[in-house]
């Protein structure tokens, strides 16, 4: 059993998809902070088989919790302070999406347009689908 | 300002006053033929489309107005690498309100949030073509004298083709419409708008030959069935007849049944049914001119 130690304050990410740590790491910009974090890969997971699992040492309310929702609505995320959870984060998917994700479709103008921010619309609230703002492609999983 | 990107822009309250101004366009064309003196259509295709550019232009010139622009990307500076959003903003400084043809889906959504005009999607690709619908919704109310209450049948490639999904999308919004899909199996309606049309309770059958459902139908919407699309030559050839109209099928078609068609058409209808009164499709291209004079007016705010 692999040991990592607890934090003061920040986040603990829990029940990703195994092997998916990594790109929410870069999606969530963590590489441009300089938070202490710790990629915990294939952990054993009674619900998941196997999971991942990210911790965060930064200042509670510095984590973009939005981008999380539009990514995976079944990560937990759980809230430290002075080491302790103080409460698990309930995940409400945002309206609108900004340049967290591009658009994969090879025939939308953000392919060619210089500039452009690649915007995603929440287009079903119960389905949690979003769609490119522009060709109305949906979004199909990072 | 208002915009015309996608067919569902407009309420169908805001279509019935379009479509009340094109019908009195068409009785009074005397009446506009100086609405637009003075001002400028800007044509922007960036990629060639006969009718549809010709039928934006023409409308202007009836309402008096003039036409600037270019009519392939190759003459335009998009062939240099200018945005899109770069050159409506310019074309702003140039005309009054642009219509877009681009072969990237959105083009037109990203030109309409740079532009001091209005801009008209023309077509963005395999996404959008409202003006279409809106020609389609216009031939079927001048001509049916109502949209609702009618047994449609949608014929052809129901799956790749993009006139057929907005005009679906835009009839759903109308009461007592009944759709008959009819298209081979590898040509079927999108899993999406089944499940749309199921949501709203509106009725649907699909069929796999137009001998079965013509009998039952106010409205015949064909379109083209194209060999590429098909898996293999040796079902082409076997199912491409089904969707041939002939003056055979026309028989078994009510008194009353309308045929429209998009354009342009290659062996689908066979001219012989060019001839019988309920082929509508080269009046529909009439229509087309009327909704989009109506639509230069309406986003001019001069109606």
């Amino acid at each position: 059993m692999l040991n990592v130690g607890k934090i003061e304050e920040g986040y603990v990410l829990d029940h990703i998809k195994a092997g998916k740590s990594l790109t929410i790491y870069h999606l969530l910009k963590l590489d441009k902070t300089d938070a202490q974090v710790a990629i915990i890969k294939n952990a054993r997971s009674s619900k998941m088989g196997k999971k991942d699992i990210l911790k965060v040492e930064c200042p509670v309310g510095s984590i973009n919790l939005d981008v999380l929702a539009f990514l995976d609505r079944n990560i937990t995320v759980n809230v430290i302070q002075d080491g302790e959870i103080m409460h698990k984060e309930d995940l409400i998917l945002p309206k609108e999406v900004r340049n967290v994700i591009k658009c994969k479709n090879p025939r939308c103008i953000t392919s060619i347009e210089q500039g452009l921010e690649h915007i995603f619309m929440l287009s079903d609230e119960e389905k949690g689908i979003y769609r490119c703002k522009y060709c109305e492609g949906k979004y199909t999983g990072y | 300002m208002r915009h015309l990107i996608n067919p569902l822009d407009f309420s169908t309250e805001e279509l019935d006053k379009l479509f009340d101004l094109a019908s009195d366009i068409e009785k009074h064309p005397e009446a506009y033929e100086h609405k637009c003196t003075g001002k400028k259509i800007a044509t922007c295709f960036y990629e060639p489309s006969t009718r549809t550019r010709l039928s934006f232009e023409t409308a202007m010139l009836n309402l008096g107005g003039s036409v600037i622009g270019f009519s392939d990307a190759s003459a335009s500076s998009a062939a240099k690498g200018e945005s899109v959003a770069d050159t409506i903003r310019v074309i702003s400084c140039f005309a009054d309100i642009c219509a877009m043809r681009h072969p990237k889906e959105g083009a037109a959504t990203v030109a309409s949030t740079h532009s001091t005009i209005p801009v008209i999607n023309a077509g963005d690709g395999g996404h959008q073509h409202p003006t279409q619908t809106l020609t389609d919704l216009l031939t079927i109310r001048a001509l049916k004298g109502r949209l609702g209450n009618f047994t449609i049948g949608l014929c052809g490639d129901l799956k790749f083709g993009r006139t057929v999904h907005s005009l679906i999308n835009a009839l759903s919004r109308y009461e007592g419409i009944r759709f008959v899909f009819i298209s081979p199996e590898e040509l079927r309606i999108p899993d999406y708008i089944v499940d749309m049309l199921k949501e709203k309770n509106i009725p649907f059958e699909e069929v796999i030959r137009l001998e079965e459902a013509i009998g039952d139908l106010d409205l015949l919407y064909m379109t083209r069935v194209q060999r590429e699309r098909f898996f293999n030559e040796e079902d082409y050839v076997r199912l491409k007849d089904f969707y041939i109209l002939d003056k055979a099928k026309m028989e078994l078609a009510r008194e009353d049944m309308l045929v429209l068609h998009p354009l342009p058409r290659v062996n689908e209808i066979s001219v012989e049914v060019d001839d019988d009164p309920r082929a509508v499709y080269f009046k529909q291209v009439q229509y087309g001119v009327y909704v989009r004079m109506a639509l230069i007016l309406t986003l001019l705010g001069l109606a």
